[in-house]
């Protein structure tokens, strides 16, 4: 087991390793650089000046010898600072962390609140209407575009009956902060979140149900008597909860690198919209420590996913 | 018979938006002529659907970006599906060390997280990477760069059921009677296996156009996928959402496009999933 950890670890390491390189010359690769920029936006900076800030900066440097500096810098906790945000990366990325997994986490257990029970039920009687209607709307909610979701639900609820505010995470001015205030912000995305995982969760949730159906100790529930709805609660979905692990881990990346789409759609300071925000506006430290981070974390979910089979099914072992 | 009507459905669909938007140059008025006389305007004779926020008309703008998206999609299916299938091949024939570290390939960029990536793929400098501002202006170099990018990530997929595929089909009597007559790997991988690979890829690729549908909406939404004037489903919306408090209706049409086609592809993969292989159902 703790061989496996650490071949697993030094793997996941690997990978990050390699993304840094991949993500830093691909961020090289994006138009101009942050001095060009500043050239730009100040008439004021000579072409003396630009040399001589590129030299600070190390931008007349190779490509190699800029990447193993960054490298170097960010191992010693060193993650520079935003140019977009004026503030150090760390300062930037710890709300937007936070507002991120705030927002992800409301919407993933809303939309396994909803999913699961939805998929039991189909799977009690596979063929049945109630079946097929559960499985449309599964086929649809996983053929939406999130970003047009979450416009219509705009659309409906902010613009046409006003109910809800449009975007953003609090109101400005007297009424903004409370918690009623957070909630009311967090209702549209959350909901958009929600409806866009839900027919995944639901055919998953089936589908492992159905795969536990015809096994043997199911057979042997029946025959001593269980009832339906304590076969599907009891045993069954015990055992439909392993492929659905798998999933969440999947999922649990996502909690941290947040919804790009949603956020940016919404208003909603989050990971996502600050990684979309970082790389558009050429912030080269922030989308680089973002992009690092959601990778990390997307990594660390499929291990801890694998980690949690292996401990609560005994028939698969880790090599 | 009942069972394929979703299916049937789904590919009905996807036959009319096909012919609707091969026929759109002839039929529809030209999408990117503005009339800032006629802005929003309502539905009427010469403009179905109402014109938008510089006055184009909206049913021509969607038959056009129906174009785009369609066939962004589809050649991204195709390229993903043959790096998918040439990665999955060699690493399932070949085995041992190849295998290995093509497989590690695999699983480290299905590990990534790919909006963010592939936002950083298009937001790339053409001109860096040896591209001219001339040839960056032409409609075959944008359908290009979308189709390029998304592939570079949507291979994984069609790499691990190639390589299990193949990894089944090796161990057959006839492959084996192949080799013991001396045929080069290259013609057993080409010859034998991959006729015997290519109904689940089939199906696989069907069902991947929609996702790719999906980003490519999503990238155009945010500004780094189909450039405007071009229309693409995709950036109609960013344009709706821009007007949504004077225009909110502007915002429906685009989507309902995306949903519509989307949900066709998906159905008509389940279908040819049921019909090709009936085992996985």
């Amino acid at each position: 087991m703790s061989i496996w950890l650490l071949g697993r670890l030094a793997q996941a390491v690997m990978v990050l390793a390699v993304m840094s390189v991949v993500v830093h010359g691909l961020m090289g690769l994006m138009p101009g650089d942050p001095i060009d920029l500043m050239i730009a936006s100040d008439p004021n900076l000579t072409p003396a000046d630009a040399i001589r800030l590129k030299t600070l900066y190390g931008l007349d440097q190779p490509w190699g010898q800029r990447y193993l500096a960054w490298a170097a810098q960010v191992i010693q906790g060193e993650l520079g600072y935003s140019r977009l945000f004026a503030q150090p990366v760390l300062a930037v990325i710890g709300p937007a962390l936070l507002n991120s997994l705030t927002l992800m986490l409301a919407a993933l257990v809303l939309s396994l609140l909803l999913a699961v029970p939805l998929g039991m039920v189909a799977a009690q009687r596979p063929g049945s209407l109630i079946d097929h209607a559960i499985n449309a709307s599964a086929f649809a909610s996983a053929s939406l575009p999130t970003f047009w979701l979450g416009l219509m639900l705009m659309l409906v609820f902010a613009v046409s009956l006003g109910w809800l505010p449009a975007g953003g995470m609090q109101s400005l001015g007297g009424d903004g902060g409370g918690l009623i205030d957070g909630l009311r912000h967090m209702a549209l995305p959350v909901a958009t979140l929600a409806i866009a995982g839900l027919g995944q969760y639901a055919r998953h949730t089936r589908a492992a149900m159905l795969a536990e159906a015809g096994q043997d100790y199911i057979r042997t529930a029946r025959a001593k008597g269980c009832g339906p709805v304590r076969i599907a609660l009891k045993h069954q979905w015990r055992n439909a909860l392993l492929p659905l692990i798998t999933l969440l881990g999947l999922e649990f990346g996502s909690l941290f690198s947040g919804a790009l789409i949603t956020e940016t759609v919404f208003g909603w300071p989050g990971m996502g919209k600050l990684i979309a925000d970082a790389v558009m506006g050429n912030d080269f430290n922030l989308a680089l420590s973002a992009l690092m981070l959601a990778t990390a974390m997307t990594l660390a979910g499929s291990l801890l996913a694998d980690m949690a089979m292996a401990r609560l099914d005994p028939r698969i072992s880790l090599r | 018979m009942r069972r394929d009507l979703p299916a049937l459905i789904g590919t009905l669909i996807l036959a009319l938006l096909l012919a609707a938007t091969v026929a759109a140059p002839f039929v529809a008025a030209d999408p990117e002529t503005m009339n800032l006389a006629a802005i929003h305007a309502p539905p009427s004779l010469s403009h179905p659907l109402g014109t938008d926020e510089l006055g184009r008309d909206v049913a021509a703008r969607l038959l056009h970006g129906g174009r785009v998206s369609l066939a962004v999609a589809l050649a991204t299916a195709l390229l993903a599906a043959f790096l998918g299938t040439a990665i999955g091949l060699l690493a399932g024939y070949h085995g041992g060390r190849l295998d290995a570290l093509l497989m590690r390939l695999t699983d480290g960029v299905m590990a990534l997280p790919l909006l963010p990536l592939l936002i950083v793929l298009a937001a790339l400098d053409p001109a860096k990477l040896g591209i001219g501002p001339e040839a960056q202006s032409t409609e075959a170099f944008t359908i290009g760069r979308m189709v390029v990018i998304i592939a570079l990530v949507g291979w994984t997929g069609a790499a691990r059921l190639v390589r299990a595929q193949t990894m089944t089909v090796k161990a057959r009597d006839y492959v084996r009677a192949a080799t013991a007559l001396g045929a080069t790997p290259a013609r057993i991988m080409l010859r034998h296996i991959l006729p015997n690979v290519a109904s689940p890829m089939v199906v696989a690729a069907t069902l991947s156009v929609g996702n790719i549908i999906l980003v490519e909406s999503a990238l155009s939404f945010l500004g780094l996928g189909v450039q405007p004037p071009m229309a693409s489903w995709g950036n109609m919306l960013t344009g709706a959402m821009n007007v949504i408090w004077s225009a909110p209706l502007q915002a429906l049409w685009p989507g309902l496009a995306i949903f519509v086609t989307v949900l066709a592809f998906n159905l008509a993969g389940d279908g040819l999933q049921r019909r090709l292989d009936p085992r996985k159902v």
